[in-house]
């Protein structure tokens, strides 16, 4: 069985690993083959970039040879996917080579775009690329004083990043000595402070206790630069001096031009991971249209979902577990603290109060994520 | 005539059903209608809320057998 991994970030560098495990004497004999394909030959840790925004991690930090994370028995190419013909069970890469497979797993990603709301682009600092989180440090450094919104698309990856962000900033100025002059002012698009009904019954009080203001139902239309205001899409104004934003995200151009999903969502099925009406199509990590957190850990626990399933199909010749929607995710409260919440399509998150020894283990999961990545965790 | 889509956010606790339908209305065309699918008897309250808020229309919304069917309607 040929089986086709596009994408080497997260999701599919945990697949791409966990197969070459399940499937090693069924590579060696010939009866499996696993080849992934990405756009890039470094992979990126990209919680990392929001410790690269406020000057606690640099830019080298954040990367890993892709070949050096991988289980021997991939074969590995960096040539980029152009078009998916499925009908085909094919797909033509950026070099024009032509890959045929049994089974193929796509996890692509997602992007954010900016460029989608008026002005925001131009007035706003964003961490969610290694070029905009080292533009919003040197910004930060240089920032004395003043209103700093910030404000959230939908949807986004790492559903906590706004929260982590403003804690994050709130200690960095006081740090600086300059908490006086700052007035941080948080914006989110539903009617509380975080999705999570816990982490926003947590968060809420915390940002009283601290001074951070907050308006729920916020959900940016346009930004005037000149006069540095920032609009809602339910009527209300404010206005900024620094704006930080957590633009929407789309999946990639890839997906959406060869028409698999809206907005590069492609339709998959919430348990069996399967492309809706595609047997042999299976996606996973942000470019799912799964109603559940676009992160890091959903991609690990699709992936190990899927390596399961597909090595089954190679030995048993079919699938034989469910996804179950489970997500796991780290909330830096601070500088100094943080939390998790963990759920699935059942079971609601139960978090428990930001604690040192949570933050800590946040930071050794920086370290930690490449043996995740490797599926060694 | 009009068309409409389905968005299951059944179990969805984050995002949420109501992240959800935000999402889902910026790929939907104006006069389509959505139905949200909620297992958050919150949805009920809160969907009609924002869809007031940014003046969209509500068009209904049911119970059956523990799901939320919330109905409305891109006017915009
Ligand atoms: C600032 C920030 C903080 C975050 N913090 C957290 C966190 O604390 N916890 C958490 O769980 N998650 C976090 N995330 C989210 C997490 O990084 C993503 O959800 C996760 O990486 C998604 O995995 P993925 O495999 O879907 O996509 P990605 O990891 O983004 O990988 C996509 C891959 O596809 C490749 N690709 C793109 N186009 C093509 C193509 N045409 N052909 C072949 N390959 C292609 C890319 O090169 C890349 O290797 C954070 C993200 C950001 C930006």
């Amino acid at each position: 069985m040929r089986i086709l991994i596009v994408g080497g970030g997260m999701g599919g560098t945990i697949l791409a690993n966990n197969l070459a495990r399940r499937l090693r004497n069924e590579v060696r004999s010939g009866k499996a083959r696993i080849t992934l394909l990405s756009a890039s030959e470094r992979h990126m840790y990209q919680p990392g970039l929001l410790y690269l925004a406020i000057g606690r991690m640099t830019p080298d930090e954040l990367y890993r040879d892709q070949a050096s994370l991988l289980e021997q028995g991939i074969e590995f190419h960096v040539d980029p996917v152009e078009e998916f013909r499925l009908d085909n069970n094919e797909v033509k890469t950026k070099s024009g080579k032509v890959y045929g497979y049994d089974v193929i797993a796509i996890a692509t990603g997602s992007r954010p775009t900016p460029e989608e709301i008026p002005g925001l682009a131009e007035s706003a600092e964003l961490f969610y690329t290694e070029e905009s989180a080292v533009k919003m440090f040197n910004r930060l450094r240089r920032f004395e004083g003043g209103k700093v919104l910030v404000a959230v698309g939908v949807p986004h990856k790492c559903p906590m990043a706004p929260l982590e962000i403003t804690f994050m900033l709130y200690d960095y100025f006081k740090q600086r000595g300059i908490l006086d002059k700052v007035k941080l002012h948080y914006t989110y698009p539903v009617g509380r402070v975080h999705s999570l009904e816990n982490v926003a019954k947590w968060a809420a009080p915390e940002m009283d206790r601290l001074g951070i203001s907050y308006e729920t139902l916020f959900n940016l239309k346009e930004v005037d630069s000149a006069k540095k205001i920032a609009k809602s899409e339910e009527g209300s104004e404010t206005d900024f001096d620094l704006l930080i934003s957590i633009p929407a995200h789309r999946g990639m151009e890839v997906i959406e031009k060869n028409n698999l999903g809206q907005r590069g969502w492609i339709p998959t099925h919430r348990n069996h991971l399967n492309m809706e009406g595609r047997e042999n199509v299976f996606v996973l990590g942000d470019t799912t249209n799964l109603p559940i957190s676009k992160a890091g850990s959903t991609a690990h626990f699709e992936a190990e979902a899927l390596g399961e399933n597909i090595a089954a199909m190679v030995k048993l010749g079919s699938p034989v577990r469910e996804y179950d929607g489970k997500v796991f995710c780290f909330i830096e409260a601070g500088l100094d603290r943080a939390t998790y919440a963990m759920f699935d399509y059942n079971n609601p998150p139960q978090p428990k109060p930001p604690t040192k020894a949570v933050h800590w283990f946040k930071l050794a999961y920086n370290k930690l994520y490449w043996a995740s990545a490797r599926g060694l965790l | 005539m009009s068309n409409r889509r389905t968005i299951d956010a059944r179990g969805s606790f984050c995002p949420g059903p109501l992240m959800e339908l935000i999402a889902a209305m910026k790929m939907a065309e104006v006069g389509e209608e959505i139905e949200i699918l909620s297992t958050d008897k919150g949805s009920a309250s809160e969907i009609p809320e924002w869809i007031h808020k940014v003046k969209h229309e509500h068009v209904g919304t049911e119970e059956k057998e523990g799901v939320w069917h919330v109905l409305v309607k891109k006017t915009h």
